[in-house]
């Protein structure tokens, strides 16, 4: 726990190269694309400046010596420009983001199907929520980083670069006169930056102790009025609050300073260039032109050097949230398979557990030295009180988790050796906490796989008995499936996920029976289901209910971990062990119920 | 704009701040404007060859003149942004003051996330109406007004055919903006898809492997992600728009300027100093212009989050003091009635409870027993009134319980529910809840008797630990036994214990049970419990059965009675065995 509360508080510095390498590997497969990209970027920032230097052109050239036609093609070519820029500018956007876009969606993918791949294990310890942050916000915030981050560095870059060189292609001088106000504003943009960003972290974590507080309280709000603590929590909510707003109140004087101060630089910059400039056109060592040309360039100036400190910010948490979502791709908690699987080639049905031991933690055992044998088509029941290990037993069947010792044989193959898609294949398994999928009945009964058929799905609902209350239903198969089957009852759920079973016909079915009781004439429809989903198959049943152990070909009593007797409903009741207490704790009221 | 006139209270709360902001726009917009002017009249002296001396006079008076307005400008942001802020803090006291009031009724039909989402996003959104959306479009029209006169007392044609291109511009913005709120929701809506499907996927994987349907999961991602991929373009489709069309239009409005007042300069009809204002005046005009489309979304998101707002803070309380209520009611002694009590959560759910009678007398303990749904929660629930009852009466010492103030009716009624909830403060903090301040000898006392002192020295800091700090989590049993701390410490007459040792181990609760007894003398208990090792000894056992008492009486009156009692009682006592059984 300790360790993966840390997973979430990282806050990333804003630039890490081994972090940083690993992301550009992303943007690899469309590295022609980028390179178009930052081209066209170099050509699309020279326009912008091109502009004040034609307005030179015009007025020194033209307006000055009072060319009318010199003076249209001028505001033609601005015009042309000015198109030019903005279609480029337009497709640039556009494609730039596409490519974005196109690589969060190769990394959103590639969690996605890392997770598919994870045992469950690594599902036991790590809260759900987590996995899904993972898979959708961190990824979406590394949205800016790849859709306008990596490139428009490059766009800001080569503006300011564009403008240089006009500038000083124009008047050596002037430019010097001009750009004396740049450090001043760089290093006031960046000491702004980092104000802010302490200030903002400030106001995050004032706004993180009200969201906390609020959080808390809402959910302990019963405990707020049994107390009858309405007032004072009033007043110490007031005062994170007032946290809240002061911290904003600090940062408002920051943006104060700065929004003003910049206009200021970029007025003391005006006023360099009439001060000094002005002086030249007198010397005539200038045209007027220029003067206008400059002041329209040092407004250009501005937004480039603000956008770039901007983008450090960007860079920040794109930084943490890749490192968690490394974190989730570097681990690898799967479930192997073997090199060389054994092909399954239909199975008979035998089930052998050797010399089982398991244990979660690789220590307390929940398991110890289970022997049992299964022969094909027969029916096991196992019975046991809470924490016997009876969901572990059917657990490691299927792989769900590796057997710390001793072997699990399926017609005499070692599980281990064979694929484990091939051997879920062969064995179903039914929850007793039925999940279904947002989805339609269909979907959910044979779980969007289409190569089973309608046909098929409505006969194993016929079969289970489900197909009455879907076919009482407005859409019948096709009739929309809640999240987590929210408008269906427990008993239909049941059906459903019997009828899921029954349409992928495995030959090995396990069977963890709901406790849950409903009423009887569900009751008796879910009877008759389980009597007919066992048919012709090994089963494996954790049983709840009085019918299933009397049917049982065995009875195994797991106890503390341990197989502790074996037999049939009769003998073993006659043993009077644990079993008889077992049957009259859990039962025994079956039977009087029945026989009311 | 109609929600957002429930503003108008803390506007008025804040006028004189509000007002010395108008005049600082004002001002700092005076100074704004006179800077091209100054710049005109300098070209034109550049043109006469000025002097150094006039050159640096002018260069002095732009920097002079841009301070000024730098100041104001500071000062606008420091009284109205501020201003915003104060009324967000307001707003938000106001907020929370209501919910507090709220019945519980209202938490159980809407989730912590929807309310804690109004509490930020929405007065965010407000907040946002209240500062940026004032100031600027305050400082839009004033820029407008004053810049507009200028520029036509210099040129009328020009002017004209400059500002031409700007109300479009606006238009432009405000329409793109209300495009991209669209599909800025739309995406949302597929983001919140996608969490979805992953926390579905996620929380059934047990099933998905086992049908090895992962293949197909992935497939079915993938499609999602596409559809996002697809409308996240949409967006950028509209997105990729906004810069194109500001360089468009802004660069339209200079063009216009250099060739037609470049051609009346020619003509003699204006000099190059007032086209280098007039350069300047649209590079002024240009931000406010954008602002005001902007604004006008902020003003509509705004509206929307107010509405919602107000859908709250006109919620009823429901269960508060009344004009029916006895004031002259100041202490209780504990002894309660029921009659006739039936209750249900809403009008079209079933009733939980039907027709209760029952008196518990001062003093007496009570047990409740029976299934889950069998309605034992409700029943306690009503005494503190955390809800009323739908039908019939209930009397604390002969009072019925909506005519005893609720805070005397609550502060003598200690309540240890059954999802024991503790707050991220120390121990001491939390065991003292009930009370005014920190009684530390009173906590360490109380947390003998609820058998919670042993633990509490085993934590690193004692009873300074906070809660959930550094990893430190209580196991359920450590929490309900500091619950139950937190209520003997108010003293109360009547304590109530809703399954509170479902966690605490049975050793450890005849412990407790033990303590308890002396500190119940002369207090009314009424315990729930799923345990009889918990009831057994009570004064009189109530079985709760479908809302409805089956059965009454004490331990060996319903052993003797054989019925739902005697087989629960029975089953434990299997259950023991069986547990001890090695």
């Amino acid at each position: 726990m300790a360790d993966n509360k840390q997973d979430d508080e990282i806050l990333g510095k804003a630039y890490d190269s081994k972090l940083m390498k690993r992301l550009l590997t992303y943007i690899k497969p469309y590295k022609k694309y980028v390179i178009i990209a930052i081209l066209l970027n170099i050509f699309v920032a020279s326009l912008g400046p091109l502009r004040p230097y034609l307005t030179k052109v015009a007025i020194d050239d033209y307006i000055v010596n009072a060319n009318y036609h010199g003076l249209m093609i001028i505001a033609l070519l601005l015009f042309g420009s000015l198109i030019l820029q903005a279609v480029v500018q337009y497709f640039l956007t556009y494609y730039t983001q596409y490519l974005g876009q196109r690589t969060l969606y190769d990394i959103r993918t590639q969690i996605f199907e890392h997770t598919q791949k994870l045992a469950l294990k690594y599902f036991d310890r790590t809260p759900i929520g987590r996995i899904v942050t993972r898979t959708t916000n961190d990824v979406e915030s590394l949205s800016e980083l790849f859709s306008s981050g990596i490139v428009m560095v490059f766009s800001d870059v080569f503006i300011i670069i564009w403008i240089l060189v006009f500038m000083f292609s124009m008047d050596i001088p002037l430019s010097l006169v001009t750009l004396s106000v740049l450090p001043v504003l760089v290093y006031g943009t960046f000491l702004f930056r980092k104000k802010i960003r302490e200030s903002y972290r400030d106001v995050r974590f004032h706004l993180a102790r009200l969201n906390s507080y609020m959080q808390e309280h809402v959910t302990g709000m019963s405990v707020v009025q049994i107390f009858r603590k309405e007032k004072d929590e009033l007043k110490k909510f007031s005062s994170i609050n007032a946290d809240h707003r002061d911290a904003n109140i600090k940062s408002i004087f920051y943006y104060a300073l700065f929004f003003p101060g910049v206009e200021l630089l970029s007025s003391i910059a005006i006023a360099l260039i009439v001060w000094y400039g002005g002086g030249e056109v007198v010397q005539k060592s200038v045209g007027i032109g220029d003067l206008f040309a400059f002041i329209q360039f040092t407004e250009m100036f501005f937004r480039p050097i603000r956008d770039l400190s901007e983008k450090y910010n960007i860079m920040q948490t794109s930084m943490a949230s890749s490192e968690r979502i490394f974190k989730l791709l570097d681990n690898k908690t799967f479930i192997n398979n073997p090199e060389n699987p054994i092909k399954l080639n239909g199975v008979k049905g035998d089930i052998q557990f050797k010399d089982v031991w398991f244990a979660y933690d690789d220590e307390n055992y929940v398991l110890k030295n289970i022997n049992l044998q299964i022969n094909p088509g027969e029916t096991v029941a196992i019975v046991g009180h809470t924490g016997a290990g009876k969901s572990t037993l059917i657990n490691i069947l299927t792989r769900f988790y590796d057997i710390n010792k001793g072997s699990v044989l399926l017609d005499g193959i070692d599980i281990r050796k064979v694929d484990k898609r091939d051997l879920r294949k062969y064995i179903s398994i039914v929850l007793q906490d039925v999940f279904l999928f947002s989805g339609t009945v269909e979907s959910n009964i044979n779980m969007d796989n289409n190569e089973i058929s309608l046909e098929k799905i409505m006969h194993s609902s016929k079969t289970v008995g489900a197909d009455k209350f879907i076919s009482n239903l407005p859409n019948k198969y096709n009739e929309e499936v809640k999240e987590r089957g929210a408008t269906l009852s427990v008993g239909q759920k049941q059906l459903i996920s019997f009828a899921r079973a029954l349409a992928y016909d495995p030959k090995i079915l396990i069977l963890d029976e709901a406790t849950s009781s409903i009423d009887t004439e569900t009751e008796q429809l879910i009877q008759s289901a389980i009597e007919k989903l066992l048919v012709g198959r090994t089963a494996i049943v954790i049983a709840h209910r009085l019918s299933t152990i009397q049917n049982a070909d065995k009875i195994i009593v797991l106890h503390k971990g341990e197989i502790r007797e074996i037999g049939n409903h009769q003998e073993l009741l006659a043993k009077r062990g644990i079993y008889y207490k077992l049957y009259q704790l859990q039962y025994k009221d079956q039977e009087l119920r029945k026989s009311n | 704009m109609k929600n957002l006139l429930t503003l108008k209270k803390y506007f008025i709360q804040y006028k004189t701040k509000l007002l010395w902001g108008m005049i600082f726009i004002l001002v700092s917009n005076t100074m704004t404007v006179y800077l091209p002017i100054l710049l005109k009249d300098s070209i034109n002296e550049i043109q006469k060859d000025a002097t150094s001396g006039i050159l640096l006079k002018y260069a002095l008076l732009i920097v002079g003149t841009s301070i000024v307005a730098g100041i104001f400008r500071y000062l606008i942001r420091q009284t109205i942004i501020v201003v915003s802020r104060e009324i967000e803090y307001d707003l938000r006291n106001d907020f929370w003051q209501h919910i507090q009031k709220l019945p519980l009724k209202y938490f159980q039909n809407n989730s912590t996330g929807n309310i804690m989402s109004h509490a930020t996003n929405d007065i965010n959104a407000v907040r946002g109406f209240i500062g940026p959306a004032v100031m600027y479009s305050i400082d839009t029209v004033i820029r407008l007004v004053i810049v507009v006169a200028i520029m036509f007392s210099l040129n009328l044609a020009l002017t004209i055919y400059a500002l031409l291109p700007l109300p479009i511009l606006s238009y432009g913005v405000y329409r793109v903006g209300k495009l991209i709120h669209e599909k800025y929701t739309k995406i949302q809506e597929n983001f919140s898809q996608l969490t979805t499907r992953a926390q579905e996927n996620f929380s059934g994987i047990r099933v998905i492997k086992s049908y090895v349907r992962e293949a197909n999961e992935i497939k079915r991602w993938n499609e999602l992600s596409q559809e996002f991929l697809r409308k996240n373009m949409n967006l950028v489709r509209i997105q990729s728009l906004i810069m194109p069309i500001l360089t468009i239009i802004t660069g339209i409005s200079i063009i216009v300027v250099i060739w037609v007042g470049g051609t009346k300069v020619i003509n003699g009809e204006m000099n190059l100093g007032e086209m280098a204002a007039f350069v300047m005046y649209l590079s002024i005009l240009i931000w406010p212009v954008i602002a005001f489309g902007w604004v006008m979304n902020i003003i509509q998101q705004a509206e929307a989050s107010m509405k919602r707002l107000n859908k709250i803070l006109n919620e009823p309380y429901e269960i508060q003091d009344s004009s029916s209520t006895d004031l002259s009611v100041k202490e209780l002694k504990g002894e309660i009635e029921l009659r006739n009590v039936s209750f249900k959560y809403s009008e079209s759910l079933p009733e939980v409870l039907k027709e209760i009678n029952l008196k518990i007398k001062v003093g007496s303990t009570v047990a409740i027993v029976g299934h889950t749904g069998s309605g034992k929660t409700s029943f306690i629930n009503l005494i503190p009134r955390l809800y009323d009852v739908t039908s019939g009466q209930i009397f604390i010492d002969g009072i019925n319980v909506k005519s005893i103030p609720l805070d005397i009716l609550r502060t003598n009624i200690a309540v240890v529910q059954q999802e024991s909830f503790l707050f991220s403060d120390s121990v001491y903090g939390n065991l003292s809840y009930g009370l005014r301040d920190i009684d530390k000898q009173r906590v360490e006392e109380v947390s003998r008797i609820a058998n919670f002192d042993k633990d509490v020295q085993s934590f690193p800091n004692g009873y300074d630990t906070v809660v959930g700090e550094r990893g430190i989590t209580f196991s359920g049993g450590q929490k309900q036994r500091a619950s139950l701390a937190r209520a003997l410490a108010t003293n109360p007459k009547i304590l109530i214990l809703d399954d509170s040792f479902s966690a605490v181990d049975t050793h450890t609760e005849e412990e407790i049970l033990k303590n308890l007894k002396e500190f119940m003398k002369n207090r009314t208990s009424i315990i729930i419990s799923h345990r009889i090792s918990t009831v057994k000894d009570a004064d009189k056992i109530v079985v709760l059965e479908n809302g409805r008492i089956a059965e009454q009486g004490t331990h060996y009156e319903l052993v003797a009675l054989n019925g739902l009692y005697a087989e629960l009682h029975y089953k434990q006592l299997l259950e023991k065995e069986l547990e001890e059984l090695n």
